[in-house]
């Protein structure tokens, strides 16, 4: 009786965690198989790309990849670049001093501004891209690319102000205390302690927002048509296609998705706090 | 005692305006915050305004001289209109439908992602793939590499079991809706879920389980219960997100068959961009940001809730 005990205790577990990593992992390679099938499609030729069923082993060619490229999608990828590279920067350099004096330097009532940035970024895009087309229209900024970074400057910064405020958070009291002690300005404090300890979260807060603004569509398509057209945009071609597309499609596509899934894979640590605006770490 | 409650103690002081400031300190701290809030407020709250404005009115894009004031016209209009009711009862059924079955797999998922096994962080940096696609992406790849009825991996799938040839995106439009979004939005959940899972007190569950309690009683009574807040974030948020699903809708089923799958985010777009009907379109943008609001109460409450609790 002791000795089956015993031996079903040794076994229990290793049999449990096996049934674990096998489901574990059905689970992971079903939720990733729409991924890789992009990706394998891409390398694939038009015929290949379409058949029943499935075509598993196949010669890898890049002639769909070369013919996204010598087609017009650079433009687009400029575009994508500029619109997410640029719009990340300038939330970072604007939601730094923001969240400095939502934490360190708190101003009276800071919670209501916290709040209130929470809040912008709850509002729903459908709600206001009305005005923002009709006043870039009137503006003479339709279908522009600083227009569009603009955008998601304003759709990123609540997302990058209370990332970031987590972080400062977390700078220990008594190194800044011991700064003050020694005499050190704002300025100084600010550039040799503050910002070197934070900097890592500053990094994920940008790789987080670079995720978001790489992806939109909504915006990039009702505020842009041909010269500051982005990459989901360029995608949209592909609605209609007549024939045999699978194999380009799916080239696009990999090349569209992959900065972001890096990014992602990169960020992966700060992902969750990220994703919850530092609610939860 | 006093080791734990000393950095807490410290904290509880920052992130406190000090009383007694002077008129030109305040505004010396409030500085770096304006530049920050000046172009949140000019980019979302003054269109927001401004859409509130155009809601009253009787306003066309390609007939900008016939501007009258409309009153509550196209409010009467927009709630009168079967294709409006339709888009909310669309965005309803996607969004809840969505919600549920993504929290129920993220929270299955995040407890597997819990355990220790062989290739666990693979399997987690796998999972959450489908959240970092591309949507605009993903969404022509389901429709035409996934859903499509000749070549489609799906019906390749699910023809052992007697299934074929169905065109899954216009026999089953909001089906297959509901299978891309719920593949996109179960690895947000699960992340949120698998912070809570991980952030619970490794010695009192050993303690329970030192008193006997089975896996079953853990989970239910000490692990579920801490949960609940995570998941109630997790369908918060992803409501928000869920509610102004754009992409797929756009790029799959274009609203179709007929209106079947068309939701508010889409309508607006088409009354807006399609047919210029500046204040229906303006009128419904108001309907979606007072539903958006009775969720985001709800999430802010949970938001202030954690906060309190973080300082």
């Amino acid at each position: 009786m002791d000795a089956t005990r015993v031996r079903r205790r040794r076994v229990g577990p290793s049999l449990k965690s096996a049934g674990i990593a096998v489901l574990a992992w059905a689970a992971a390679l079903v939720f990733f198989f729409p991924v890789l099938w992009m990706f394998v499609s891409g390398f694939k030729q038009e015929a290949q790309a379409a058949t029943d069923p499935p075509t598993f082993l196949f010669q890898p060619t890049l002639d769909q990849f070369e013919a996204i490229l010598g087609r017009d999608f650079t433009p687009f990828l400029l575009n994508s670049l500029m619109a997410s590279v640029g719009s990340t920067l300038l939330v970072i350099v604007l939601a730094t001093p923001a969240a400095y004096a939502l934490s360190l330097a708190p101003i009276p009532k800071w919670k209501d501004s916290l709040f209130f940035f929470i809040s912008t970024r709850f509002m729903p895009p459908a709600a206001i891209i009305l005005p923002l087309y009709i006043i870039a229209n009137n503006a003479n900024v339709l279908d522009n690319i600083t227009m569009l970074s603009l955008v998601y400057t304003a759709m990123n910064l609540p997302i990058a102000v209370w990332m970031i405020r987590s972080f400062l958070l977390e700078v220990p009291t008594a190194v800044l205390e011991a700064a003050k002690v020694d005499g050190a300005g704002f300025l100084t404090e600010l550039r040799k302690i503050i910002l070197p300890m934070i900097a890592p979260g500053l990094a994920a807060t940008a790789l987080i927002c670079f995720i978001f603004a790489w992806n939109e569509f909504f915006f990039a398509v009702s505020l842009t048509s041909t010269r500051a057209a982005t990459v989901p945009v360029f995608l949209t071609g592909f609605i209609t296609s007549e024939g045999l597309f699978l194999a380009r499609l799916s080239a696009a596509a990999t090349m569209a998705a992959l900065p972001v899934i890096l990014a992602g894979w990169i960020a992966q640590k700060w992902l969750v706090r990220g994703l919850t605006m530092g609610a939860v770490k | 005692m006093t080791a734990t409650e000393a950095p807490s103690a410290a904290r509880e002081r920052r992130g406190r305006a000090a009383p007694g400031l002077t008129a030109g300190e305040r505004w010396r701290r409030r500085i770096p915050l304006l530049p920050a809030l000046i172009v949140v407020v000019v980019l979302t709250q003054l269109p927001f305004l401004a859409t509130v404005y155009y809601s009253f009115q009787d306003r066309n894009l390609l007939r900008p001289d016939e501007t009258a004031f409309a009153g509550f016209g196209n409010y009467a209009e927009v709630l009168g209109d079967a294709q409006f009711r339709g888009a909310v009862l669309n965005t309803v059924l996607l969004t809840v439908t969505v919600v549920l079955c993504s929290i129920a797999l993220a929270t299955a998922l995040a407890v597997l992602l819990d355990q220790k096994f062989l290739g666990r962080n693979v399997v987690r940096t796998l999972l959450i793939t489908p959240f970092l696609v591309m949507p605009a992406a993903a969404a022509l790849i389901w429709k035409h590499a996934i859903f499509n009825p000749l070549f489609g991996t799906l019906n390749w799938v699910l023809s052992p079991f007697g299934v074929e040839r169905v065109d899954w995106v216009s026999e089953h439009p909001m089906f297959s809706l509901v299978v891309m979004l719920v593949w996109q939005w179960t690895p947000f959940m699960m992340l949120i879920v698998l912070a809570g899972l991980q952030s619970q007190d490794t010695e009192i569950l050993e303690a329970a389980r030192m008193d006997g309690a089975g896996p079953g009683a853990i989970f239910w009574r000490i692990t579920f219960p801490q949960l609940r807040r995570f998941i109630e974030l997790a369908v918060l948020l992803g409501s928000i997100f869920i509610v102004q699903t754009f992409d797929p809708i756009y790029l799959v089923t274009q609203g179709g068959p007929g209106q079947a799958t068309t939701n508010l985010p889409y309508f607006i777009y088409q009354r807006t961009f399609r047919a210029f009907e500046v204040g229906e379109a303006a009128a419904a943008g108001v309907v979606v940001v007072v539903a958006t609001i009775v969720i985001a109460t709800f999430a802010l409450r949970l938001f202030a809730d954690m906060f309190r609790e973080e300082r």
